[in-house]
C-alpha cells in the first residue's frame, strides 16, 4: 500500500529536513545523484578525533531520498567514526520503517552510499566497491 | 507553459461528440491481452506508451508463428522455410515501405531502434561528410538518442553544434532558427514530436528551409510514426529514424529510412556477414541496399511483427489513430485542470500529440509514480525522460508523464485523476 510508502514521520522528514545545509569547512564531502532518477544529494561531514561533531547534507529529490538522507544525518550526529563506519541499508530500512520497492532501493540508499564514500574519501573508511561504485 | 487554470477553451469544445471513437478505443483494448491483467490487485492502467507502446494479439502471433512454422535464417538457406523467412521478412519491408511512403523498400534499413538509426547516419554519413568547422544544428528538446550521437561526431571531427531554443510555451524558436540556417549548417537534425512537451514540430517548413540553406536534414520521427501519417516523400526528408516498439510492434527493431543517393554514396556502418558482396582476406565489397547496413543475421521475428503492427495500425487509419489522440489529450487536459496545484508543461491541445507532462504541488514525480502505480494501478513514467537539457530549460529536475495511444479510454484518464487526488491527500495537500 502506498499509504505505508509516506507515513507522516517521512513526510515530515521530506518536508523539513534535519541538517539541511553545508558546513564552510567539511573535513569529509562526497556528493553523487542517481541519474536515472535526477535525485542529488551531497553531505558534509566535521570530524573532531574519532567522532563526527556535525553533519549537513543538501539534495533534491523523491520524499525516500530525502527522508533517507535527513533520518541518515541524525542517525550520524555525535556519534563515533567507527560507528558511522558500521552504518548500512537495513540500517535505513529500519529506520525508514517502510517496505521499500526494488525501483526505490536506489532512493532510499542514495545518502548511504553517498555518506560512506565522504568517509572513504577523507580516509576515514576503507574504500571498497560499495562506497566507491554505484550498487 | 500551461498551469491548471488556463487550459485552452479549445480542449473543451473537441471533447463533444467523442463516443464513436471511445468505443472504438474500447473494442481496441481486446486486442491487447495485457490491459486485461491487474496490477496491486487493481486493472493495470497504461499511460506510459511514448515509452513503449502495448501489442495486439496479431504482432505475438505473427512471431510466434514464425517461431513455430518457418524459422530459418535469411538470406541464405535454398530450402523451403529459409525462403519462406525471407519472403516474410522483405514483406515487412515493403509494408513499412508503404506505411511512410517510400519510393523504394531498399531505402527501408531495419535497426535496432531509432538511436541505432541515428547513431548509423552520425557514423556513415557524418565521418564522410562532416569536417571540422562544420555546423550541426539541432533543438533544446531532443531526446539524449538525437543528441548524443551528435555530440559524438563533433568531437571526432572538430563540428560546431548549435541548438533551436524552446520557448516557454513549448515550441521551437524558429527565428533563431532561419538565424542559424544562414551560417549554413551542413546538418539539421531535430524531433518531429517531443517526448516530454508533446509538441509537434513543423517538420514541413523547417525541412524546406533547412535544405534552402544547403543542409541535410534529419528527422528523429520515434513519437511521431506511431501517432500520425508520416509520408517521407510530402516532407522530402533526408534520412528519417523510427523504432518499432513505440507504434504497437516488438522492441529489437527499428527503421532508417534515407534518399536513395545519400544511402548509395555512404560507407557501410558495422561489418558483417550478409552486408558483403565479395570478401577477400584484406578488402571486400559491399552489397545492394538495404543489406549494406544490415550486417549480420537481422531481427527477423521482429521484422515479421512490425509487418503485423502496421497491418494493424493501417487497419485503424492514421488518421483516427491521430483523431482518438486528440480527443483524449483535451479530455486529460481538461480533466486535469480541476487539481488543484498541477502544472502541466507544452503547448496546448492543437500543437501536441498524446503526451502530457506535469507536477504536482511539491510531490516529487516518482513518488507520485509510486503512489498511481500501488494505489490505482496507473503505470506512468516519471523522471528526466533522457531530455535532460530540456527540462534544464524548464529549471526542473523531473517531470510526471501521462501518454496515450489507440487502447487509451476516457476511463484511464479518470483513474489518473483519482489516483492524483490520492496522491494530494497522502501528502496533507
Amino acid at each position: 500500500m502506498a499509504m505505508d510508502y509516506y507515513r507522516e514521520y517521512i513526510l515530515d522528514h521530506y518536508r523539513n529536513p534535519r541538517n539541511y545545509g553545508k558546513l564552510d569547512d567539511p573535513d569529509a564531502h562526497a556528493e553523487d545523484n542517481n541519474p536515472l532518477c535526477g535525485d542529488q544529494l551531497a553531505i558534509d561531514l566535521q570530524v573532531d578525533g574519532d567522532h563526527i561533531t556535525a553533519v549537513r547534507f543538501q539534495g533534491r529529490g523523491c520524499a525516500i531520498s530525502q527522508a533517507a538522507a535527513s533520518m541518515l544525518s541524525e542517525m550520524i550526529e555525535d556519534k563515533t567514526v567507527e560507528e558511522v563506519v558500521q552504518l548500512g541499508k537495513n540500517d535505513v530500512l529500519d529506520a525508514l520503517g517502510i517496505p521499500i520497492s526494488p525501483a526505490r532501493t536506489k532512493c532510499a540508499f542514495l545518502s548511504l552510499r553517498v555518506l560512506h564514500r565522504s568517509l572513504a574519501l577523507a580516509g576515514l573508511e576503507k574504500p571498497t566497491i560499495d562506497n566507491t561504485d554505484d550498487e | 507553459m500551461l498551469t491548471s487554470d488556463s487550459v485552452p477553451a479549445m480542449a473543451k469544445q473537441k471533447t463533444e461528440n467523442t463516443n464513436s471513437a471511445i468505443r472504438t478505443a474500447a473494442e481496441i483494448r481486446k486486442d491487447f491481452p495485457i490491459l486485461a491483467r491487474q496490477v496491486h490487485g487493481k486493472p493495470l492502467v497504461y499511460l506510459d506508451s511514448t515509452s513503449s507502446s502495448q501489442k495486439p494479439y496479431s504482432v505475438i502471433e505473427a512471431m510466434s508463428t514464425y517461431y513455430e512454422t518457418y524459422h530459418a535464417n535469411v538470406h541464405r538457406g535454398v530450402y523451403e522455410i529459409s525462403e519462406e523467412a525471407t519472403a516474410r521478412m522483405e514483406k515487412a519491408r515493403v509494408k513499412v515501405a508503404r506505411f511512410i511512403n517510400a519510393r523504394q523498400s531498399k531505402q527501408v534499413i531495419f535497426t535496432r531502434n531509432t538511436t541505432e538509426g541515428i547513431n548509423l547516419v552520425a557514423y556513415s554519413w557524418g565521418n564522410t561528410n562532416i569536417t571540422a568547422g562544420d555546423l550541426i544544428v539541432l533543438t533544446e528538446m531532443e531526446h539524449h538518442s538525437n543528441l548524443v550521437p551528435w555530440q559524438l561526431l563533433a568531437q571526432r571531427t572538430g563540428a560546431r553544434l548549435e541548438f533551436v531554443p524552446v520557448t516557454d510555451e513549448g515550441l521551437l524558436n524558429l527565428d533563431v532558427y532561419e538565424q542559424l540556417l544562414q551560417q549554413q549548417p551542413k546538418l539539421v537534425a531535430f524531433t518531429h514530436m517531443s517526448n516530454v512537451l508533446g509538441t509537434i514540430n513543423p517538420a514541413q517548413q523547417m525541412i524546406a528551409h533547412a535544405h534552402f540553406a544547403g543542409a541535410v536534414v534529419l528527422l528523429d520521427a520515434a513519437q511521431s510514426v506511431p501517432h500520425l501519417h508520416v509520408d517521407v516523400q510530402a516532407l522530402d526528408i533526408d534520412f528519417l529514424c523510427f523504432s518499432s516498439h513505440k507504434m504497437l510492434g516488438p522492441t529489437g527493431i527499428g527503421v532508417l529510412y534515407g534518399k536513395r543517393d545519400l544511402l548509395e554514396a555512404i560507407p557501410p556502418f558495422m561489418g558483417g556477414g550478409d552486408m558483403i558482396r565479395k570478401v577477400g582476406l584484406r578488402e571486400s565489397t559491399w552489397n545492394d541496399l538495404p543489406w549494406k547496413f544490415e550486417a549480420g543475421t537481422p531481427a527477423i521475428a521482429e521484422a515479421v511483427g512490425l509487418g503485423a503492427a502496421v497491418d494493424y495500425l493501417n487497419t485503424m487509419g492514421m488518421e483516427n489513430v491521430l483523431q482518438h489522440e486528440q480527443e483524449i489529450t483535451s479530455y486529460a487536459l481538461e480533466q486535469l485542470q480541476g487539481i488543484p496545484g498541477l502544472t502541466i508543461y507544452g503547448p496546448d491541445v492543437t500543437k501536441r500529440g498524446g503526451v502530457i507532462s506535469f507536477n504536482l504541488a511539491d510531490i516529487h514525480p516518482h513518488d507520485l509514480a509510486s503512489i498511481l502505480d500501488q494505489e490505482m494501478g496507473v503505470a506512468i513514467r516519471a523522471g528526466h525522460h533522457c531530455a535532460q537539457p530540456l527540462l534544464e530549460r524548464f529549471n526542473l529536475a523531473a517531470t510526471a508523464r501521462a501518454s496515450f495511444y489507440v487502447y487509451t479510454v476516457r476511463e484511464d484518464i479518470d483513474a489518473l485523476v483519482q489516483g492524483l487526488h490520492k496522491a494530494l491527500h497522502i501528502f496533507s495537500l
